[in-house]
């Protein structure tokens, strides 16, 4: 059962790939702020940021996908997103090497992510989108951060950091 | 807030009910105090009144035969006994469950009425209750009591608008005997002044009753203040009486209006009462929480904007400007303190909760209790106090239930029978201790550990110290009872008890001294949406620690510091404090700074040292709640926003306190095995 109308959808660089996100779920698109570390946390979310007031995590889907870490540049942005952790809707900041623009994919080329043959996690990606002859990744972020966030926390004695 | 009316009700009703237990029970300690009687009356009265206006007939009829059987207590033509207090609790218990659910209850009410009928009256076989009333004016005839009173009443203009019926009010009259009621149109202003809402109507009654005073009293009971009432004695008997009237006319009119006379004074300090009740209810709101929430989260902003701005002001010179920002500063620390008030709650409110709770225990198991409770006026957060009533609850019962013991044992170990149970809450640094305490038996250590070897929570072979040992009590499905009673001996509750109290953030310790009781007690963080935090740096990163927690800060010596890792003690004042290197903890890299300074924070019992690298100052933070991506870190407790607009991390003392102990324990070890 595919959807009818077109994905309306922000698209982004990670490493070298592009990416789709669900255009509603974006609240804002942030230059470079301050990023707060936070001592302990798991590399998928190091960081904290301040949106306007609120304490926002950061979070780099580059670890959740296994790319390699790069330092930001010029083109660095921060997508604010809303999306639901354990059903509790948080607002999260993640990393993109560079944003595009906001474009519609039609569900006709949209296909659902091969099971085997993928570098990632097959359950982190919703499906694979298709535009002027390149391959547009949909990640599943509820998932990616269900799973991802449970990981983090779990080293809090250094003691065990340290070990690991 | 919530505009069906029925809802409104159902909430006035509950806390009304809460009134009235409490009422009953101080009632059961004091059976001759009338004032408590009036007050469980009044309470009765207006359950009765606000339920028939929102069309709760049945709370309504039933509340009418509680007030109906209580009136005879009120008059003292009955006297306040244990057993009509656990009965009146019975009544009330099923008045609560009228309220919540109309269909399913109503049937249960008839035998708690005949209970309290018998209770009250043991000739109630010739009278039923509701003729109380009317007894009299069937008499009247026969009597020499009857007279005639004429009694003319003007309501307040507004009475209307509050939802005064006039007809149910002259409907009350009539029931009282026969009478004869005449409208006043007198004070009906023309057409073109009306006011459409306004009651201009007054009324005149010819009443046959022996004395109505009291029973007016009662009709009036919520009007009183507004309204004009005169009640005066019918000289012109009815042509019945007219002979034997004529020769007693005399004395027969002076003890009539003695009554009124008497009844005077009553009435005056029942017209204070209802000012100060007045008065009450018109400096309190009722507001939902969510707005309470939404006012918090705007001082929390605004406080950050007014660090920003005195920030600025510190780097200018502009004394303009730093005047403002100080004015300012005064203000919004004003403005954050006095909405940070509004959440908190004293503790009592649900300290009185537990009274019931101590008496209905003490019925079912038999045991004498005497239930102390001491810090009523401690404040929280409203949020946490609702959360606590489940976790004391089970801590109650179990002191009862498997702290206290019975009548015997405890004669035989030399204790008054009657047990006790005391419940307290202090502040104690940044935490509230609530405490919970029996005079019982005491835990037994080797009971526990043969339990939960049954159980297979421990294996026989694992070590464990007794303060180890007594946590296994809070592991889901642990239970020591030899039988499992209505009340507890499930191993549910404690389970409860843990979890709950983890989830907000706070501490269960258990200490016991065999033969004298045991006491359980939770520490709390005072969670509030503001602190104020000690800034300091580790490394790049700032962080901010609860000001209040803080006990001392020193420069760590210069021989501490190089001393080998596996002493870290501070000597202070001759105690050995551990200490904690937070670049180590953070894992932060770089080369630490010079003079290191060391922070002493305390919990509970216990203290830490914190080494690191800059004390910058006091800070206004904001607690922001860490989302689900980081809330497994339980370093720390928040985050807030600086001055600068940066993100600092709230470090979690009492976690950091409890790390260092074992960090402390660890290294005790070591050294052990070295040596």
């Amino acid at each position: 059962m595919k959807p009818t109308t077109p994905m309306r959808a922000l698209t982004l660089r990670l490493d070298d790939e592009l990416f789709a996100i669900e255009a509603g779920s974006v609240r804002e698109i942030l230059d470079l702020v301050p990023v707060t570390e936070v001592p302990n946390a798991s590399a998928f979310a190091t960081g904290l940021i301040n949106v306007r007031g609120r304490v926002v995590p950061l979070a780099d889907l580059k670890v959740a996908f296994g790319m390699p870490h790069t330092e930001p540049d010029k083109d660095t942005r921060i997508v604010v997103i809303e999306t639901e952790i354990d059903s509790e809707p948080t607002v999260v900041g993640i990393l993109a090497d560079k944003v595009y623009d906001v474009t519609d994919i039609e569900p006709t080329a949209i296909e659902e992510a091969p099971r085997v043959g993928m570098r990632w996690r097959s359950d982190y990606v919703r499906g694979i989108g298709k535009r002027q002859g390149t391959f547009i990744i949909i990640p599943d972020l509820n998932r990616i951060f269900e799973t991802q966030g449970r990981r983090s926390g779990q080293v809090s004695a250094p003691d065990e950091r340290i070990a690991s | 807030m919530s505009s069906d009316p029925a809802d409104t009700f159902r909430q006035e009703a509950r806390e009304l009910l809460e009134q009235l237990e409490q009422g009953l029970l101080d009632l059961e300690q004091n059976p001759a105090d009338t004032d408590l009687v009036n007050s469980v009356f009044r309470a009765l009265h207006t359950i009765k009144g606000s339920g028939a206006m929102f069309g709760f007939t049945d709370v309504a009829a039933f509340v009418h035969e509680f007030e109906t059987a209580f009136d005879r207590v009120r008059k003292g033509l009955s006297p306040v006994t244990p057993e009509l207090v656990a009965i009146a609790l019975d009544a009330k218990d099923h008045v609560h469950a009228l309220i919540e659910d109309a269909e399913s209850a109503v049937e249960l009410g008839e035998p708690i009425l005949a209970a309290l009928r018998k209770l009250v009256e043991p000739d109630q076989a010739v009278v039923a209750p509701i003729a109380v009333a009317q007894v009299a004016p069937v008499e009247a005839p026969v009597g020499l009591a009857a007279t005639r009173w004429r009694i003319r009443f003007h309501l307040p203009s507004d009475a209307l608008l509050y939802g005064t019926n006039p007809v149910l009010l002259l409907g009350e009259i009539a029931d009282l005997g026969p009478c004869e009621i005449t409208a006043l149109t007198d004070a009906v202003p023309t057409l073109d002044t009306i006011d459409l809402e306004g009651c201009y109507l007054g009324w005149q009654v010819d009443l046959t009753h022996p004395d109505p005073t009291a029973a007016l009293d009662d009709v009036f009971l919520f009007l009183k203040d507004g309204m004009d009432l005169s009640i005066e004695p019918l000289l012109d008997a009815p042509p019945a009486l007219e002979a034997p009237a004529a020769a007693i006319d005399e004395p027969e009119a002076a003890p009539a209006i003695a009554p009124v006379a008497e009844a005077a004074p009553v009435r005056e300090a029942d017209t204070e009462r209802a000012d100060r009740a007045a008065a009450a209810a018109a400096t309190s709101l009722r507001v939902p929480a969510e707005r309470l929430d939404e006012l918090m989260d705007r001082v929390g902003e605004l406080v950050i904007a007014q660090a920003r701005l005195s920030q600025m002001a510190a780097q200018s010179s502009d004394a303009n400007l730093k005047t403002v920002a100080e004015e300012l500063e005064r203000l919004s620390s004003g403005l954050r303190d006095t909405t940070m008030g509004i959440r908190m709650v004293p503790i009592g409110s649900l300290f009185s909760r537990f009274r019931r709770l101590v008496h209905d225990l003490s019925r079912d198991l038999g045991k004498q209790i005497e239930f102390i409770t001491t810090g009523e006026d401690t404040e929280l957060d409203k949020t946490m106090i609702e959360r606590l009533a489940d976790p004391l609850v089970h801590l109650i019962r179990n002191a009862v239930d498997h702290g206290l013991e019975g009548e015997a044992a405890r004669l035989k170990s030399g204790k008054p029978v009657k047990g006790t149970v005391r419940l307290s809450a202090v502040y104690a640094g940044a935490e509230v201790a609530i405490s919970v305490s029996d005079d019982g038996a005491g835990l037994d250590p080797a009971r526990i550990r043969q339990k939960a070897e049954e159980q297979g929570i421990i294996t026989a072979d694992q070590r464990l110290t007794d303060q180890e040992l007594f946590q296994l009590i809070f592991a889901p499905g642990f239970s020591t009872a030899k039988e499992v009673t209505s009340l507890s001996g499930r191993g549910v509750g404690m389970d409860v008890v843990k979890r709950t109290i983890d989830g907000l953030r706070g501490k269960i310790e258990l200490s016991t001294v065999p033969g004298q009781g045991t006491t359980a007690t939770l520490r709390l963080p005072l969670t509030l949406a503001i602190i104020e935090g000690m800034l300091i740096r580790v490394g790049n990163g700032r962080y901010s620690i609860p000001l209040s927690a803080v006990e001392e800060c020193v420069e760590l010596p210069p021989a501490a510091d190089t001393a080998s890792r596996g002493r870290s003690f501070l000597s202070i004042r001759d105690q050995l404090v551990p200490f904690l290197r937070l670049r180590e903890v953070f894992g932060t890299t770089g080369e630490p700074d010079g003079h290191q300074k060391v922070v002493i924070v305390s919990s509970g019992e216990g203290r830490v040292g914190l080494v690191v690298d800059q004390i910058i100052g006091n800070t206004q933070t904001v607690i922001k709640q860490l989302s689900k991506l980081h809330s497994g870190l339980d370093t720390f407790s928040g985050a807030t926003i600086l001055g600068d607009g940066a993100v600092a991390l709230i470090l979690d003392t009492a976690h950091l306190v409890s790390y260092g102990q074992a960090h402390e324990q660890q290294l005790a070890q070591q050294l052990g095995r070295a040596a």
